[in-house]
This record gives structure tokens, C-alpha cells and sequence, in this order.
């Protein structure tokens, strides 16, 4: 259960918004860990997440990479150790939207058109300014299929307007399982443009992936989960 | 853990210095009823079965019974009761089932919204895409059975305070048993106690009504529950959901 972070060092370099007290991390993690059924599944984790840093978690199939993002998005309850997102412990009720997850299951009606899906999440979420539905996906590369249900389109397509979801909600902290799946060469150099976006606009991410990535920034740090 | 605000909502400082605002309790349930009209209008086609079955049943009666307009007239307000609760007995089970499947749930966790207000907008949504046109052909159904024309109103309301009820009760089941294979059966067996009691304030005001007696002790019985319940179940749905999530 060890648990490596490697430091890079342009890891604030692109922390934006100097006016802010400079004091918290956007994500801090202390102690962290999670069992289930007494079984340990991962950590005691430490790391933190400054605005502008990306941190590569990366493991073996099964190492718990998964479950260390939907407890940290809340979904799971963690077994020991704190989470902090900019200072504030973190409870269920007061994340406020600062994470937004992008899992193996797209969160939207297959039924749904992706229009109707963003404009209904955006409805739960609100939008960063300066982004609608249309620029989200046209950004991603698939404004022609805003108004098809998303059950005619490819899994790299609903994958695409999973990366629309991101664009379209403020959050603060992207936690990203396996992005890279599903993906064309053009769709992995999106994800790592817009990645590189939203750290440069003052965001963080977390990606976890098994390995058998190019990732873009090769100063980001690493988690390494093993089982 | 309810707060309903006004829809301007609070806003959340972003790390560029712009400032988010995020919707309002009342924007983000237009929103989630917005989704869910526009998949009932898509599956318009599964939302006629609960109204045809309930046609079908109310229109065989007569031929079952014979036709002895007393005898329909007296059994015509229960009956009616009670093919509404078994017409909307099925959808309850699928209430949340497609949005656990599909990762909407987890969405909803995420969102800056109570979990407990998304999931009253979602029985909101769902009483009036299933169970609301069923109570829209009662006058017709009636008149298949024979209805007494001053029962007929107190049947409609009785409609109105048991339903939103039983709609409720099962939500909460349905959140419970969302993530069990084949959980159909579990959910209308867990309901029947929960809904004895509705049924049987119901039927005390159709009773009371036929025979020209005061009726509104009971349907006073289930405007309480109900208000009880609209407070209760949302809370008890967003554990479950919560759970089946987790899972």
C-alpha cells in the first residue's frame, strides 16, 4: 500500500490568479484510505492538487484507482483520513459542484440528444461563463450531432460529449477515470488540450489511467496505486 | 437538509475571478422536470399501457358482473381505486433504474443541489407523466361503471391525496431495491402494507360519499399523510439513492 508522489517542478508554474491567497490547496488529501469489507483497497494516501496541477494517478487493473476518485468525489464514503478542497473539509453535502467526474458511465439518457442532456445538466450545475452548449461541442468536435440521441452515436463520440460536460460546468477540480478510452489519436491530444485549458485557466485534474498513455505533460505528478 | 431558495441561487467564487452562479433549488427542478417530460413525450408509447390496462379493466367489469346497474354503481368507486393502484403499481419500479444504469445518478450526487429536492422534482415528474392521465379518464371509466355523478368528485380528490402518496411511498422502495435485478416483485410486495392503509382512507371517502355521509375526515387523514410524506420520503430517497450508488 505504499503510496509515491514525485514532484515536478513547474507543478505551480501555471497557477493562475495571483491576487488569492496562495495559502490552501485546491485538493488536499491526508491519510486517505478506503476498505471494503475490512479489505483494504487503497492508501493511506497523501497528495494535494494545486490550481493549474495535474496529478497522474496511475495502477494496475483492480489497484483502485476508480474508487479513489468516487471517494473523492463523495460517492463513497472514505474509511480513514481527510479530504479538502481548498481548506474546507469536505463533508457530503458542501462540495458545491467543485468536482466534476468523467467515469466509465456517461451520465447521460441514451434516449437524450446531447443538447438535451448538457442543458439538463447545466440546469443542475450552471455553466461557466462564457460557454454554451453549442461552443462546448463544437469545441470537442461534434456540434453536428447536438441534436442526435446519443444512442446512435459511437462510444468515442459519447466520450466527446462526456469532454462537452466538462466544458460547459464550472467546475474546479476534473477527476477523470480513463479519458483516454474509447478515443481516436486526435481525441487523446483533445483531452490533453483541454486539460492543459483548464489548469491554465486556474483548474486541476486528476486522470487516472493504467499505464498505456502518452500523457502531455511530462512534469505532472504521479500517484502510483499498487494492489 | 431542504432548502428551497429563490431561483437567483448562490454563487461560487472560480479560480479565474469570475464568479459562477449556481441555479437555484427551483431552476435546477424545472431543469431535472424539463429532462423527464421530454423522455416521457419520447416514450409516450410505454406511458399509454398503464391507461389502456385500466381502460380494459374498467370496460370488462360490467361483462363480468352482469349488467345490474345497482350493483355496479355500488362497487364502481372501489373498483376504480383500485385499478389506479395497480395501473401505476409497474412504473414505480423503473423510477430511478435507468439513471442509476446510466450514471445520471452520480451526477446528481455531484451536482450542488440536495439530493433530497432532486429526487421529490423526479416523483413530481413522475406522478404527473404516469399517474396524472390516469386520473384525467376517471369521469370516463367512471361512466363505464355505472358512477354516481356526486361520488365522482370525491373519488377524484380522493385520487389526488392518495396517489401523490403511494407515488412517494414507492419512490423510496423503488430508490431502495434500484440496484436489484428483477426487483418487480420485491417492490410491489414491500408496497402492499404501505399502501393498505392509503387504499383503505380512500375507499372510507368514496363510502362515506355514496351513502350521503360526511367525508372529509379521511381525505383530511390523507392530505396529512401526504404532507408528512412529501417532507419524509424525498429525505429517505436521497439515503437509499445514496446507497444504491455506492454500490
Amino acid at each position: 500500500m505504499d503510496s509515491q508522489v514525485r514532484y515536478s517542478e513547474n507543478a505551480s508554474l501555471h497557477a493562475m490568479n495571483p491576487s488569492s491567497t496562495p495559502a490552501a490547496p485546491l485538493l488536499s488529501v491526508h491519510r486517505l484510505a478506503f476498505s471494503r469489507n475490512d479489505e483494504p483497497v487503497f492508501g493511506p494516501l497523501d497528495f494535494s492538487l494545486d490550481r493549474g496541477e495535474t496529478l497522474l494517478v496511475e495502477g494496475d487493473n483492480g489497484s483502485g484507482k476508480t474508487t479513489l476518485l468516487r471517494v473523492l468525489a463523495g460517492m463513497l464514503p472514505a474509511s480513514d483520513g481527510e479530504i479538502r478542497f481548498a481548506g474546507a473539509t469536505a463533508t457530503r453535502d458542501n462540495r458545491n459542484g467543485r468536482a466534476l467526474l468523467l467515469g466509465h458511465r456517461p451520465g447521460m439518457n441514451e434516449s437524450l440528444s446531447a443538447r438535451e442532456n448538457l442543458v439538463f445538466l447545466a440546469g443542475l450545475y450552471g455553466t461557466r461563463s462564457g460557454t454554451t452548449v453549442a461552443s462546448a461541442m463544437q469545441r470537442v468536435g461534434i456540434a453536428a450531432w447536438l441534436d442526435e440521441p446519443l444512442n446512435t452515436l459511437s462510444a468515442g463520440q459519447k466520450k466527446r460529449v462526456g469532454l462537452a460536460r466538462l466544458l460547459l460546468l464550472p467546475g474546479e477540480v476534473w477527476l477523470l477515470d480513463e479519458p483516454y478510452a474509447n478515443l481516436d489519436r486526435h481525441g487523446i491530444e483533445l483531452v490533453n488540450a483541454l486539460i492543459a485549458e483548464h489548469c491554465a485557466c486556474g483548474g486541476a485534474a486528476l486522470v487516472t489511467s493504467h499505464g498505456a498513455v502518452r500523457f502531455a505533460d511530462p512534469g505532472a505528478r504521479h500517484v502510483h496505486l499498487t494492489t | 437538509m431542504v432548502t428551497i431558495e429563490p431561483t437567483t441561487g448562490n454563487s461560487v467564487a472560480m479560480p479565474n475571478g469570475a464568479r459562477i452562479v449556481v441555479p437555484g433549488a427551483l431552476a435546477a427542478c424545472r431543469a431535472l422536470l424539463g429532462r423527464d417530460f421530454v423522455l416521457a413525450w419520447r416514450r409516450r408509447g410505454e406511458l399509454f399501457l398503464p391507461l389502456l390496462y385500466a381502460v380494459i379493466v374498467a370496460a370488462l367489469f360490467p361483462f363480468a358482473l352482469g349488467p345490474d346497474p345497482r350493483l355496479l354503481q355500488r362497487i364502481a368507486g372501489g373498483v376504480l381505486l383500485v385499478i389506479v393502484v395497480l395501473a401505476m403499481l409497474p412504473a414505480l419500479e423503473s423510477m430511478f433504474r435507468a439513471d442509476l444504469e446510466d450514471g445520471t445518478l452520480e451526477q446528481w450526487l455531484l451536482a450542488p443541489q440536495p439530493l433530497a429536492l432532486l429526487a421529490l422534482a423526479r416523483v413530481m415528474a413522475h406522478w404527473l407523466t404516469t399517474v396524472l392521465p390516469l386520473i384525467v379518464v376517471m369521469p370516463l371509466l367512471g361512466a363505464l361503471l355505472n358512477l354516481p355523478a356526486i361520488v365522482l368528485p370525491v373519488l377524484l380528490l380522493a385520487l389526488l391525496l392518495a396517489t401523490p402518496l403511494l407515488v412517494l411511498l414507492g419512490a423510496v422502495l423503488s430508490a431502495l431495491t434500484a440496484g436489484a435485478r428483477r426487483s418487480g416483485i420485491l417492490l410491489a410486495l414491500m408496497l402492499l402494507p404501505l399502501a393498505v392503509p392509503v387504499v383503505i382512507f380512500a375507499a372510507g371517502a368514496i363510502a362515506a360519499a355514496q351513502s350521503g355521509l360526511p367525508y372529509l375526515a379521511p381525505l383530511a387523514w390523507l392530505a396529512a399523510a401526504l404532507v408528512l410524506a412529501i417532507v419524509l420520503a424525498p429525505l429517505a430517497c436521497a439515503a437509499a439513492l445514496r446507497i444504491a450508488v455506492e454500490s
